[in-house]
């Protein structure tokens, strides 16, 4: 078992940290660059260096949740380096370290409604996602203007489409992401 | 033509619009839909994000009843959920342990044998040879073809199009008469998941691809993303207070297009339900 950050990725993901050489198209190209604490080539610098101080600020960046995964550096990264596959895994590795940014607790509130309510129904359940959501994050007023329109355009349901094999679903979500590590 | 069917939440719930036109324009061209049964949510952003098992699992289970039900090609024309399942696909094709561990961890058998298609693969596979004589209203406008992110990207999973100035859709839309306009903003992203989580950032990015579209004089801006859609349409108001010059610009799905310039009543596309209003 390794214990520097870069190789954990290596030994996770098969990605290669050290095959970047900081040409910098990824934060260039970055929609996100401008909202993040560390532009995507920072990170992965910071990463290199395999200083263990500059790993604890990786996984406790904002960067890693404001990132859309749009996959723009990967496309243009002269060395191919799936850089939305490391976020991927810095993010889950940062909540399981209980890392995670400060700012991003909307961003992670969010995502854990959304799963919350596939888990229960099976499909996305929009009202009961949202109703969830704006309990985890006292932020009741958001978009109060939107969901009466939504109603009158037919594009809100008010009762949830039910898969039938739930069990099953269940099962998926207990051998995954509630897995006791 | 017969094809497998996986509409994902979005298609039933915020954009129905798009469920509504593609199947409308499957009707016109007598394709064959069969619904995956009992399908689930493909886990979207969210899953990715938290969980790379999940991630992996929810869009398994999809496939793996598409192949219990017989089904081998499969449309699926939200862009996110196209791009999980690919994904997920492309991982499993790689690695038979990661397809072992996947398959026991959803308890279904799985191949890992289909193929998908997105809702331009079948414009142009189903819809254009058959489409001589079928335009009755030309699209006559000027047309931004925004792809968006998941459509083209990443390239060597996907292996549609090109990543930087995509033209499908382009070619899509002059063959119905209208006028696609060269623009900066074709695979730039809308902000996608953080819609509700982060709207100022959707607001600022959106607000660039409507600015764009609308300075190099487009009059209607196409799409096939639910996800771009949502943020472009529903979205308008606040992208309007962002940018400070409020656009009326209208976001068409390219099905709804397709209908209205094959005479397809607006109705039966979905069209009144959009939160900036078709006018064209």
């Amino acid at each position: 078992m390794s214990t520097l950050l870069k190789e954990v990725i290596t030994e996770n993901t098969g990605i290669r940290i050290d095959q970047c050489y900081q040409c910098g198209k990824c934060s260039a190209g970055c929609p996100l660059s401008e909202e993040m604490d560390y532009p995507p080539s920072y990170l992965i610098r910071m990463l290199q260096t395999g200083n263990a101080d500059l790993e604890e600020k990786v996984l406790r960046s904002f960067t890693i949740w404001v990132c859309l995964s749009c996959e723009t550096c990967y496309s243009r990264c002269p060395m191919s380096i799936e850089i939305p596959k490391i976020m991927d895994f810095l993010r889950e590795r940062s909540l399981v370290e209980h890392k995670s940014n400060r700012k991003a607790k909307k961003i992670i509130a969010f995502h854990r409604s959304f799963l919350k309510s596939i888990e229960r129904t099976g499909r996305l359940y929009e009202l009961g996602m949202l109703a969830d959501y704006k309990l985890h994050t006292a932020d009741l007023m958001q978009d109060m203007d939107l969901a009466p329109k939504m109603l009158a355009a037919g594009k809100l349901n008010i009762f949830p489409e039910l898969i039938h094999d739930r069990a099953n679903l269940s099962a998926v979500f207990s051998k995954t992401i509630k897995k006791k590590k | 033509m017969a094809l497998g069917f996986y509409p994902g939440c979005s298609l039933k719930g915020s954009s129905r619009e798009y469920n509504e036109s593609v199947l409308a324009l499957a009707r016109a061209f007598d394709i064959q839909l069969t619904e995956i049964n009992d399908w689930n949510c493909c886990g979207a952003t969210a899953a990715h994000n938290l969980n790379k098992d999940l991630s992996f699992a929810l869009p398994a289970r999809i496939l793996a009843l598409a192949e219990k039900q017989g089904l081998s090609e499969v449309l699926v024309p939200c862009a996110a959920c196209y791009s999980r399942l690919a994904t997920t696909l492309h991982e499993l094709k790689k690695e038979d342990g990661l397809r072992t561990r996947i398959s026991e961890v959803i308890g279904l058998e799985l191949k890992a044998s289909i193929t998908l298609i997105n809702v331009i693969q079948l414009i142009e596979k189903y819809v254009l040879p058959a489409l001589d004589g079928r335009v009755v209203k030309p699209f006559n406008h000027k047309v931004a073809c925004y792809y968006g992110c998941l459509l083209v990207r990443p390239h060597g999973i996907l292996n549609f199009d090109r990543e930087e100035e995509p033209q499908t859709m382009d070619a899509v839309m002059a063959k119905i008469g209208a006028s696609p306009i060269d623009w900066a903003f074709k695979t730039e992203c809308c902000g996608a998941g953080l819609s509700v989580s982060r709207t100022s950032t959707v607001s600022r990015l959106s607000g660039k691809i409507i600015t764009d579209a609308v300075d190099r004089g487009a009059e209607a801006i196409i799409v096939a993303c639910p996800m771009c859609h949502s943020n472009l349409d529903m979205r308008r108001k606040s992208i309007n207070e962002f940018t400070g010059s409020p656009s009326s610009i209208p976001v068409l799905y390219i099905t709804q297009a397709l209908g209205m310039a094959l005479g397809i009543e607006r109705k039966e596309l979905g069209i009144q339900r959009h939160f900036v209003k078709v006018e064209i």
